[in-house]
């Protein structure tokens, strides 16, 4: 039997005890907290504020605001109630039990009720890219009584917990989402419904959105701020200067740019941290299509990663935000495995491994050719591209660095399989079996970007990734991915170069922005203005 | 020629352009390397591809590019301009939605870069040869060769963060209170950037347009008859020489009224100003197809009518023209 989650009083005082020092509010003082203010924040625009069938953070931001999950985590991956104020898990993992608070209400004023969890876990499963990843073993779900919902699992699920939270279980209310309209065209999607502690007001398209204070949220003396206001800034410097100037108050996801972050620590006015992005889990890597003969030769990849200086890529292009990579799971992840093998920065080995494969240099002192594609829109990918070709062309392999006018562009290549290597930025997420299986299991080599379009396919890998999904405790769990780690680092079907150092910039006139493992995509009802009277 | 039957083949040649405009449009955009399907798949965190498959029919993009073409006229016809992939909502609500505020910013740069570019270009032609002279055509060729987007940075990091003037990017400030009157100023106080950024180029254009003009203007016997007649020089410069001088500048305007889009695209991209230059630049970078083709129709439109006036006003001044 799991222990923590019995519906215990004192483990639920104990928990949301953590949850308030977490979040860096006394629970003193957060009773005393006054209300008012407006955040202001920039980030790209959604395509709608629906997360139960998209995932990403132009979305996911406004749309933890707008919707309550069943769970929050700590920054220990540890989840907290929420919407949910407790729950139990069957001696056999195969059971999930939830509470909800009652008299919580959605911001039409009805009431939210075992139903509507019931309708939101359907729609993502159907709806959401992940739903299936997420919610495969989910064979039914149960609601009887309008405060208790029951899962019944296929088999034990332990990455269940993980997926509850609003960013990917968002609770929608079933009598506006539910009209049997198709859900990816829904009015609502623009003009959301919610259960979060913020409510919809305006989107005024390319211009800005505004969210208000649900007065009737579910946990009292929430939220603190009157509004949540997001800014549709297009260009960065004009970005930084509205953040430098307090125009706004907020840009999370290195959205101030890498390049300004050292000039935005020097401001007095402005925070930075790099906490809040470990469910995220981002990784900054590059693919490798094994189709391509030189390619699927594994010294020629572990030639490769000997021959890239991870530290410098670090250090001189990210300005050392973020940590250096070698594995497929980011350094927080509980599954991580420090023990993993590494490829220490040798031009000599990579020099030595090539020629072992069986490619000698060429009168003109190349062994073969390759082109390198690289996600665009960052400077710094291209500059990490242009390190890469320049230590390529150290041991012998002449690279062409191929530039994409877009993200479109570069995202056909990869769908197509058209490409050698390329430079890619993928999410952990919080779980293996959301984010990190997809890259590497044979079933999902498809052609489509952010699969497995490397072409990888090693059944071992396959069914340690099926047998980590059910086993139940974390130890063990943790066992099967570490040997997953050791499989697949020592068959790189990918060079990881880093894990991203997102960072969050803040006014300091307000506190309380969420640096839990979900960070901003984590609801704002602990944020407060410092100048509210 | 009559007038009428001018004007009537005028119009008949502007419609057949502006069709040329569409299918043009249409084909560049369909053949720009990238797939919208993909791009909206990318939004929503990677995808099946059965769910790519879906999303291509749902929007048409698995005909034939002739049968969704004939699918697009077809639509037109009926004044239909679709829905934006991206937003999900009609084309023609989200045109019009940024139109005025465009044409806002628009008139208000060309109508500061008219009156203080021929403000500037008279003074030069008084004395061309004088420091004074020379300075201003030095400066008017530099506002001339500046970037626009450059400009628009610099004049932001010095009169919105260094001297903090005048607010950093939008049009309102949102979620502001006041009345109308406080509204309007709020606007104003927003435009004052946008504006000059756009007109400085206008600015150069303008002033180096009068000022060859005036010379030249200034050179003809008229003027020289004026002078011995005792005609006071104030005089001679504003009612004899610029009415003559302004008549290229007038055609130049007319003209770029059509063309300041192309403009606005980037001011409208460094001040986050809510207008169509923005909308076509993200529409862009969106694969948005519908959305951009909307824009490019009405951009082109907006051309052939500005022509067709400037044309037709040639006709009625100068019946020389209506028979060539």
């Amino acid at each position: 039997m799991r222990a923590p989650h019995r519906p215990r009083l004192a483990a639920v005082a104990v928990a949301v005890l953590a949850l308030a020092s977490i979040l860096a509010l006394p629970v003193t003082e957060a009773a005393a907290q006054a209300r008012g203010g407006t955040l202001k924040m920039s980030y790209p625009e959604p395509t709608h504020l629906n997360p139960a069938i998209v995932s990403g953070t132009p979305t996911g931001i406004p749309g933890v605001q707008l919707f309550a999950g069943l769970v929050l985590h700590d920054d220990k991956f540890q989840p907290q109630p929420y919407l949910a104020e407790r729950w139990t898990i069957s001696p056999d993992g195969r059971t999930y039990t939830f509470h909800l608070v009652k008299n919580a209400t959605f911001h039409d004023g009805k009431p939210i009720t075992s139903e509507d969890v019931k309708f939101s876990i359907e729609t993502v499963k159907a709806n959401h890219p992940f739903g299936v990843a997420m919610h495969r073993a989910l064979e039914a779900v149960e609601t009887p009584n309008p405060s208790t919902v029951v899962f019944r699992m296929s088999h034990p699920n332990p990455s269940f917990m993980s997926v509850v939270a609003p960013i990917l279980l968002p609770v929608l209310p079933k009598h506006v989402y539910g009209t049997g309209d198709d859900i990816k065209k829904h009015p609502a999607n623009q003009k959301p419904v919610g259960s979060g502690p913020f409510k919809f007001v305006e989107w005024q398209p390319g211009r800005h959105l505004i969210l208000e204070r649900f007065d009737k949220f579910f946990k009292p003396g929430r939220p603190y701020l009157d509004r949540v206001i997001f800014e549709y800034i297009t260009d960065p410097a004009a970005r930084l200067a509205a953040i430098e100037t307090g125009a706004i108050h907020l840009l999370p996801y290195n959205y101030v740019g890498v390049g300004n972050l050292k000039r935005v620590e020097q401001l007095a006015h402005l925070g930075v941290t790099t906490k809040g992005y470990e469910a995220i889990g981002p990784l900054f890597w590059l693919e490798i299509n094994l189709r391509k003969k030189e390619l699927s030769d594994v010294r020629v990849r572990q030639a490769l990663n000997h021959a890239l200086d991870k530290q410098l890529i670090l250090k001189d292009i990210f300005l050392g935000y973020g940590k250096v990579a070698d594995g497929p799971l980011v350094s927080a992840s509980p599954f991580y495995n420090p023990k993993i093998r590494r490829y220490e920065y040798s031009l000599d080995k990579a020099n030595k491994l090539l020629d072992e494969a069986g490619y000698k240099r060429g009168a003109d002192g190349t062994r073969f050719k390759l082109v390198l594609d690289f996600i665009p829109g960052t400077a710094d990918t291209q500059s990490v591209g242009e390190y890469i070709r320049e230590q390529a062309k150290k041991v012998g392999i002449d690279m062409t660095l191929r530039a994409s006018p877009d993200f479109p562009t570069w995202a056909g290549r990869m769908g197509r399989w058209e490409f050698d290597l390329s430079l890619d930025a993928v999410f952990n997420w919080p779980d293996p079996v959301v984010g990190v299986e997809r890259t590497y299991i044979s079933s999902n080599i498809k052609q489509a970007v952010w699969t497995n379009v490397m072409g990888y396919n090693n059944p071992k890998v396959d069914e340690l990734f099926a047998q980590a999904q059910r086993e139940q405790t974390l130890e063990k769990r943790r066992a099967i991915y570490h040997q997953v780690q050791d499989v697949l680092t020592a068959e790189l079907p990918i060079i990881w170069l880093s894990e991203i150092g997102y960072t969050t910039v803040w006014n300091k006139d307000y506190d309380g922005i969420p640096t839990n493992i979900w960070g901003t995509m984590s609801p704002f009802d602990t944020v407060h203005w410092k100048k509210a009277k | 020629m009559g007038l009428g039957s001018f004007v009537g083949r005028r119009a008949l040649g502007a419609c057949l352009l502006v069709l040329g405009a569409i299918v043009l449009n249409f084909l560049l955009i369909h053949l720009a390397p990238g797939d919208p399907a993909l791009m909206l798949a990318g939004e929503a965190g990677g995808t099946s591809e059965e769910a790519l498959r879906k999303i291509r029919a749902d929007f048409g993009l698995d005909q034939p590019l002739a049968v969704q073409l004939l699918v697009y006229m077809g639509r037109l016809a009926r004044a239909d301009l679709g829905f934006s992939y991206f937003y999900n909502r009609p084309v023609l609500a989200l045109i019009a939605d940024r139109v005025p505020q465009t044409l806002l910013l628009a008139l208000t740069a060309l109508t500061v870069a008219w009156v203080v570019g021929v403000g500037f270009g008279v003074l030069v032609a008084r004395k061309p040869a004088s420091l004074g002279g020379n300075a201003l055509a030095v400066v008017s060729l530099l506002g001339y060769a500046m970037p626009v987007f450059w400009t628009a940075i610099m004049l932001l990091l010095l009169f919105a963060v260094k001297l903090p003037w005048f607010p950093t990017h939008g049009m309102v400030t949102v979620g502001g209170t006041g009345g109308t009157l406080a509204q309007a100023l709020d606007v104003g106080h927003h435009l004052v950037l946008p504006a000059v950024s756009l007109s400085i180029i206008f600015v150069a254009l303008y002033s180096r347009l009068t000022r060859a003009s005036m010379l030249e203007a200034l050179a003809s016997d008229f003027i020289r008859t004026a002078r011995s007649k005792g005609v006071p020089e104030s005089r001679v410069l504003l009612k004899h020489a610029l009415r003559n001088a302004l008549l290229p500048v007038v055609t130049v305007a007319g003209i770029q009224l059509g063309q300041v889009l192309a403009g606005t695209i980037l001011v409208e991209t460094v001040f986050s100003w809510p207008g169509m230059g923005r909308l076509a630049y993200e529409s862009i970078l969106r694969r948005d197809y519908p959305l951009l083709l909307g824009i490019l129709l009405f951009s082109s439109v907006a051309v052939v009518v500005f022509n067709l006036v400037t044309d037709v006003f040639y006709g009625v001044l100068d019946p020389r023209i209506r028979h060539r």
